[in-house]
């Protein structure tokens, strides 16, 4: 089963908004809660009071510095803080199926949800090595490789609301910084969150095809643009220069109330 | 060939129960469900219908499994058999333990009840825990705020009756602009993300204003990196730009806000700057109808914020003059503060003109009638899409109460408060100063104090002094020193207790504090104070009482330990009589109540309280038999009544034919009905009611009928604040209550009453050549406090803290990646780990807050990343500023509310030799749990 | 990536011990009866150790038989299958040629085909790995094979076509080292494509996303200094190679042939240790260690 499907039905995955993720966490610690206690081994943890504590999560948020080019326009641009949560692509051309040699790494037919089957694994890395997304982690406790489940067990759940049948990461984030859907369908939310926005696939030359897709941060210091003060000038076009004038415009002001 | 993909549970159980009580990982206070297996807590996830989170819960929430499983709980009472700060204990039982307490409590209380100083750090049940201050008798009682975030709350009451904070919020569903000073990632987090996402997915524009661009600051579309410290000049700044331009809000101003009110002219007069009034006592403004003075809220009046009145030959000008005059000075122009704030002249009048944009150019009505409380009626409400928010950042500062006082007289100016689209109360807010209480300390011997102990005051004559003039309370709040300190100054006990000034105490006792690490300045001399001892070989602070649930730094500088519990093995209510959890649409509070039971011998500390009080029999705990009145805490939330009809709960009272909200008798059901409804209880506000609250009529009836009030409270703004001047004019020389002489120049110059702007006083008090840095803490959103660290998932997160350098302090010491810096203040050093970033302010360093950890606290290895390269920047800061040479040392505070400045702090940055370990480095101490498993496999449901 | 030791001495060992079967199975030597037994034994011993080793950093070795399943796709179960496949071909010629003193001649052809074939696997293994640059070329099997062939010939006696093979799989390590330096930044996956947001400007890791390690980090992120690397490269090339091949011009005996295999043992270790420890994973990256 190693092999990958010609095509899914459904393409579940997400949408990563990354112009109004505030970096605070949350997916990364409600999807170890839902998946310490849910579909496979506990996520466990080593070092867990002492050192430097290591556990496996599926879910975990990095953060960039970007540093705009200077131009003649903008010579100082201010630096930016971007963060990046990450977790499975779900990639239709997912590398780290095909590399398994038990067939314990599939991809579902009816949704294109990448899965370990934690009974076939024998924990050698190398669908964590064939990934280039740092989307695997092998348990250290359990020695199989976990990886994130898109929720299977929540997203048909029917000992759930209807309206719970999401990732857990999706319904805890407090920002609405993750979307969950279907990409296959064009009007999804999902196709179309993505459409507007300009949705891009991470390490596109990699030729994995993800499916979940990133919303670029919107253009930011605007404000810093010279010519924002010549278009905003005339909101500020002053009234007056001493106080004495001031109470004059406001005689008048009063007036007109 | 044929996929044969492995069968899968798709709709396994999820749990057996769900359980529905408040989180407690930070003040946020959302809605949980817990999921239990077998009675064991499985995971917890946000609650959909809970008013703060609406469903969504942050990592700590999410991670409270790991704080109830933690191996940090301490499990049974403790008597310190060691020497203070040795950590060596002896587990004794509930009976000794409140024995022990009630034995040294109950002579104090008869003789002497200001010898106990009982403070109660991040206590979330503080009209509980003041109500059992109040009736042991002793003045010195107060929260955490004092080191928290007193100058935001005091300057948004004093200023507008309500604050920032959790007390308001922006109108998320119209806001087009939201501007956002000094936000750490903490205080309101949820809310303010889900505000955030919500306005962002409609395009609405965010501004920060912070030296740092992480988090909320992160994600706005502008980025304003200014000077720490600066901030009220950056918005004078503005408030000098929009009124040269006339784009000030003058209706709004004219009806709503103090400036029409008539100022005494005359500076011969004992009155002099004090408001003009009528024989009621009522401000006088003109009315612009009839030209005549005419008190300001009488129905049908048009105050006119231009007219002066002469009389007896002197101007009286109303206080929008005073403003005119004041920051339409070329000292507040863009270009005069651009240097000192950080920030271009341009971009001073780019924000300043974008602002006045989107409030006056986007303006919209809202096709809501209402009534203003003078009986005038409008058929619409005019919405300023213009919101503020603020916090610790602006607050944290020597002139950070005028600070937060300049950005409400922003908001104002813009008619952007109370409006749609600007910034709306929460219920009990607003609330005027006037329906406030003021402080007491009123001690009697073996009798309850004679009222309640914080309030706000409105002149000298409420300040909280003994008749020699000295303080009389153990932290000198209500003092000349800090007039206007409203929640008290924790953070001065320790020290004043080991000074004995004002005077000595006997038994220091406090809750979730934790002083002798990261809840205090000058952590190092608090802990020497905690354990000095007198000529006899006795500690100069005789007994310390403490309570926690888990094994801090502080348990091990205390004497008795009385365990918390969890925060899911408890009753709780988050009352309206306290730190509600309301919306703008809605009167709100919750409970916590036991979703599991304790496996230990620990008891709520409210519960704990309650038995004490019992054993000591408190007056206010007895009933007139001498019997108890409560049983526990949960007793007391179903049947303590603050007023008749007024309890705890507000949801689900008793009413003269059946159940009610609001007002009603205690209802012995009452919190079944709470934890049948999710453990919250919401009304939400007509729609009439929306806004305007402060002079809607319809709003104050309705807070009226919901026990909010008791009468109609309406008010107007105050941009001038009268109470300020009056503290002016005592150190002018008017009045009977003189401040001291060395005070005298320090009043006059801060309490101005209307907002000013100077330097932080560490500027003042350090060489700034010597110490050019600025040095800032934030708190991650993924830590609270001293509660996350030792979270066994949490701490991967953030196990350490680096300190954070900007490029130019970064290149100019040579840095590279693992080096590590020695940080100087005058008053301390620490060697710390490094990390570069660009996106900060370029003189400004920083680091997360209380990440940090001691050796043996909280059941953590000595290995730990947190002892070892974690530190905390509070060994750089202390209580006092550095002595100035003319004998007196000065306490590094706001003056006006004695807020903890420690965000004036400055610094110098030098590259150093890799210690071992991060320092200052202290001695292990000896942990009264176990150590934490190596390996956790956590899954209840196997 | 991290250079664990199971997986070097896998690779080292099990190259070498199939390098042996592949000459012993064309009857180079033409051995039989004891001598035969100890040619084999070290074969055998070699190979099978090998594979062994890398049972070790299996998270569940007992479950190993797993992965002879999925050799249409996975070539770490083709490595399996060819292993399994040539020892057990190998075995059977063994057992022929040293107890029944039977040359069966094809099988030994199919046997070294197979060997050469697992070899080949292995190296596969790796050079499949778009996320590791340096590996993903044809040079990689074409190292592999070659040290497992010119090793083999060490081993076996084979001083000619050792003399031929150690100078080929010297130049095509040096080859694969210099294109290997360059592979990461001729791949174009840097900072930039992994996050996206390289039309903004520099992109820079800030905080991490947790500040202890994590099996990615230990797995990945393992970075060796260019020094230390350019010293370690010298070693094996002078052992693995150089060295052993200078031996074999001198008289031959046991002792030296013995301290050519030796030597040659020890470069190839350090080569194996390098090819791990220089190789860049592109999750690197996201984690600014690249």
């Amino acid at each position: 089963m190693t092999t990958l499907p010609e095509t899914t039905n459904r393409k579940l995955g997400l949408v990563i908004d990354l112009d109004t993720c505030v970096g605070c966490h949350a997916c990364v610690i409600s999807c170890k809660g839902w998946n310490t206690e849910n579909y496979g081994a506990p996520l466990s943890d080593q070092n867990a009071y002492d050192g430097a504590a290591s556990g496996t999560f599926l879910n975990r948020v990095h953060s960039y510095e970007v540093q705009p080019l200077a131009t003649s326009e903008m010579p100082h641009p201010a630096a930016q803080l971007i963060h990046f949560p990450k977790s499975c692509l779900h990639c239709e051309d997912a590398p780290c199926v095909t590399v398994c040699p038990t067939g314990a790494s599939y991809k579902r037919v009816e949704d294109g949800i990448v899965l370990v089957n934690e009974t076939d694994c024998i924990g050698c890395g190398l669908c964590a090595w064939a990934c280039p997304y740092g989307a695997r982690e092998l348990d250290a406790a359990e020695g199989v490789m976990k990886k994130c489940t898109l929720c299977v067990d929540r997203i048909y759940n029917e000992n759930l609301p209807e309206v719970d049948r999401v990732p857990a990461c999706v319904r805890t984030c407090p920002a609405g910084a993750r979307h969950f859907g279907d990409f296959a369908d064009p009007e999804s939310n999902v196709s179309k969150l993505s459409a507007e926005r300009g949705g891009m696939s991470l390490m596109p030359e990699q030729e994995t095809k993800p499916v979940n897709r990133y919303l670029p941060p919107r253009p930011k210091d605007q404000m810093d643009q010279p010519e924002q003060i010549d278009i905003l000038a005339p909101f500020l076009e002053p009234i007056v220069e001493e106080p004495k004038g001031f109470l004059g415009w406001l005689d008048k002001a009063l007036e007109k109330i | 060939m044929t996929i044969q993909q492995p069968k899968i549970d798709t709709s396994p159980k999820v749990s057996d129960e769900i359980r529905k009580t408040t989180c407690y990982m930070c003040a946020c206070r959302c809605g949980i469900n817990v999921h239990m297996k077998d009675g064991k807590v499985a995971y917890i996830e946000g609650n959909r219908d809970h008013p703060v989170n609406k469903g969504v819960l942050c990592a700590k929430g999410s991670a409270g499994i790991m704080q109830v499983n933690a191996p940090s709980r301490l499990r049974a009472p403790l008597k310190r058999v060691g020497p203070r700060g040795s950590g060596e204990f002896e587990e004794i039982s509930w009976d000794e333990a409140l024995q022990i307490a009630a034995d040294w409590l109950e002579p104090i209380r008869q003789e002497n009840p200001e010898k106990l100083a009982f403070f109660t750090g991040r206590d979330q049940s503080q009209s509980f825990t003041s109500f059992w201050a109040q009736n042991f008798g002793t003045p010195n009682y107060a929260a955490h705020g004092g080191f928290c975030s007193v100058n935001m709350a005091a300057a948004g009451i004093y200023t507008m009756g309500g604050a920032f904070w959790e007390f308001g919020q922006p109108d998320w569903d119209h806001t087009k602009l939201f501007m956002l000073f000094g936000v750490a990632e903490d205080h309101d987090s949820n809310p303010i993300k889900i505000g955030i996402g919500k306005i962002k997915a409609r395009g609405a524009r965010v501004i920060g204003v912070n030296p740092i661009r992480s988090g909320y600051n992160a994600v706005a579309d502008d980025w304003v990196g200014i000077t720490p410290g600066t901030d009220g000049l950056f918005i004078l700044a503005l408030i000098h730009e929009l009124m040269k331009a006339g784009k000030i809000d003058l209706d709004y101003l004219a009806r709503y806000t103090n400036a029409p009110v008539l100022v005494n002219g005359d500076p011969k007069s004992p009155e002099y700057g004090l408001f003009l009034r009528d024989d009621d006592g009522k401000p006088l403004v003109i009315d612009r109808k009839t030209g005549k003075l005419t008190a300001f809220d009488k129905p049908g009046v048009r105050p006119d914020l231009h007219a002066t009145h002469r009389a007896a030959g002197v101007t009286h000008r109303p206080v929008m003059h005073l403003m005119a005059e004041r920051y339409l000075d070329k000292q507040y122009a863009p270009e005069a503060v651009a240097e000192e704030c950080g920030i271009k002249a341009d971009k001073i009048k780019t924000i300043a003109a974008e602002l006045a944009r989107v409030a006056f150019e986007e303006a919209f009505e809202l096709d809501h009638e209402w009534t203003d409380f003078r009986g005038e009626k409008h058929a619409k409400m005019t919405g300023r899409p213009v919101s503020f928010h603020s916090m610790r950042g602006v607050s944290a500062h020597s002139n950070g109460f005028q600070t937060c006082r300049a950005l409400h007289v922003l908001q104002i100016i813009l008619g952007t408060v109370e409006v749609p689209g600007g910034f709306r109360f929460k219920p009990p807010y607003p609330k005027p100063v006037s329906a406030h209480p003021k402080p007491h300390v009123g001690v009697n011997a073996g009798a309850p104090l004679n009222g309640p102990h914080l309030g706000f005051v409105q002149g000298p004559d409420d300040l909280a002094l003994k008749e020699d003039g000295s303080a009389a309370r153990i932290d000198k709040a209500f003092t000349w020193e800090n007039p206007m300190s409203s929640h008290g100054l924790m953070h001065m006990v320790i020290s004043n207790a080991h000074a004995g000034d004002p005077y000595k105490i006997d038994t220091l006792f406090m809750y979730m504090a934790n002083m002798s690490w990261n809840s205090s300045m000058n952590t190092k001399g608090v802990m020497e104070m905690l354990t000095d001892t007198d000529e006899n070989g006795d500690y100069v602070i005789p007994r310390i009482i403490y309570s926690d649930a888990y094994s801090s730094e502080m348990v091990a500088y205390s004497d008795l330990i009385l365990p918390d519990t969890t925060y899911l093995e408890r009753h709780d209510c988050i009352s309206l009589l306290d730190r509600p959890i309301c919306e703008a649409d809605a009167a709100a509070d919750a409970i916590r109540w036991p979703v599991i039971e304790p496996d230990r011998d620990v008891r709520g500390f409210q519960t704990a309280l309650v038995q004490l009080a019992n054993k000591m029999k408190l007056p206010g705990f007895t009933n007139e038999d001498g019997s108890a009145k409560y049983e526990d805490y949960a007793d007391y939330m179903v049947n303590h009544e603050r007023r008749p009809g007024i309890g705890p709960l507000a949801g689900w009272r008793m009413g003269k034919s059946g159940l009610t909200h609001g007002r009603g008798a205690p209802n012995e059901a009452q919190l079944n009905s709470y934890i049948a409804n999710g453990g919250f209880f919401v009304k939400h506000i007509p729609d009439a009611s929306a806004y305007y609250k402060p002079w809607n009529k319809d709003y104050q009836d309705w807070a009226v009928e919901m026990g909010i009030y008791d009468s109609p409270q309406p008010y107007v703004f105050d941009l001038y604040v009268e109470t300020m001047r009056k503290f002016q004019l005592a150190a002018e020389g008017h009045g009977d209550r003189q401040p001291p002489d060395h005070l005298r120049e320090r009043i006059k110059q801060t309490m101005d009453p209307l907002p000013i702007w100077y330097a932080p006083f560490e500027d003042d008090n350090v060489d700034t050549s010597e110490f050019p840095v600025h040095a800032l803490t934030q708190r991650p959103m993924a830590m609270y406090h001293s509660w996350g660290t030792q979270n066994a998932w949490l701490r991967q997160i953030h196990g350490r803290n680096p300190l954070y350098v900007p490029t130019k302090i970064w290149e100019a010491n040579g840095f590279a990646e693992g080096d590590w810096a020695r940080v100087t203040s005058a008053h301390g050093e620490i060697t710390v780990p490094v990390a570069h970033m660009a996106a900060l302010n370029e003189n400004t360093i920083w680091t997360w807050n209380a990440i940090g950890k001691r050796k043996g606290a909280w059941a953590l290895g000595e290995d730990a990343s947190e002892a070892t390269k974690g530190f905390l920047l509070n060994h750089l800061i202390h209580e006092l500023q550095p002595p100035k040479g003319d004998g007196l040392r000065w306490s590094n505070s706001d003056p006006i509310t004695g807020q903890a400045a420690w965000f004036d702090l400055r610094v110098k940055v030098e590259k150093a030799d890799a210690p071992p370990e991060s320092q200052p480095g202290f001695d292990p101490i000896k942990s009264p749990v176990a150590q934490g498993p190596n390996e956790l496999t956590w899954k209840v449901g196997k | 990536m991290h250079p664990a030791p199971s997986v070097i001495v896998f690779t080292t060992l099990s190259g070498l011990g199939f390098g042996l079967l592949f000459w012993l199975g064309f009857g180079l030597p033409d051995v039989s009866g004891w001598v035969a037994f100890v040619f084999f034994a070290i074969a055998f011993g070699l190979a099978v150790g090998g594979l062994l080793a890398s049972t070790f950093h299996l998270g569940h070795p007992e479950r190993a038989i797993k992965a002879f399943s999925q050799w249409r796709s996975s070539w770490l179960s083709r490595e399996g299958v060819a292993a399994v496949g040539a020892l057990v071909t190998m075995g059977i010629y063994a057992a022929a040629l040293i107890f029944l003193d039977v040359k069966l001649a094809p099988l030994g052809w199919i046997g070294a085909l197979l060997s050469l074939a697992t070899v080949y696997a292995t190296s596969m293994i790796y050079a499949q790995l778009k996320t590791v640059p340096r590996w993903k070329t044809s040079l990689t099997p074409a190292l592999l094979v070659s040290i497992s062939l010119a090793g083999g010939a060490l081993l076996a006696g084979q001083v000619t076509f050792a003399m031929i093979l150690l100078p080929i799989a010297a130049v095509i390590q040096v080859i694969w080292w210099v294109r290997g330096d360059g592979a990461l930044s001729e791949s174009g996956t840097d900072m930039a494509s992994a996050t996206g947001l390289g039309n903004i400007g520099q992109v820079r890791a800030f905080e991490p996303p947790h500040t202890g390690t994590n099996y990615l980090l230990r797995e990945f992120a393992f970075q060796v200094g260019r020094k230390h690397s350019m010293k370690l490269r010298a070693i094996a090339l002078g052992l693995g190679f150089i060295l052993p091949l200078l031996l074999l011009f001198v008289p031959f005996g046991h002792v030296l042939a013995f301290l050519a295999i030796l030597l040659h043992l020890i470069g190839i270790a350090a080569s194996r240790w390098l090819f791990f420890a220089e190789a860049e994973h592109v999750v690197g990256l996201y984690y600014g260690k690249r």
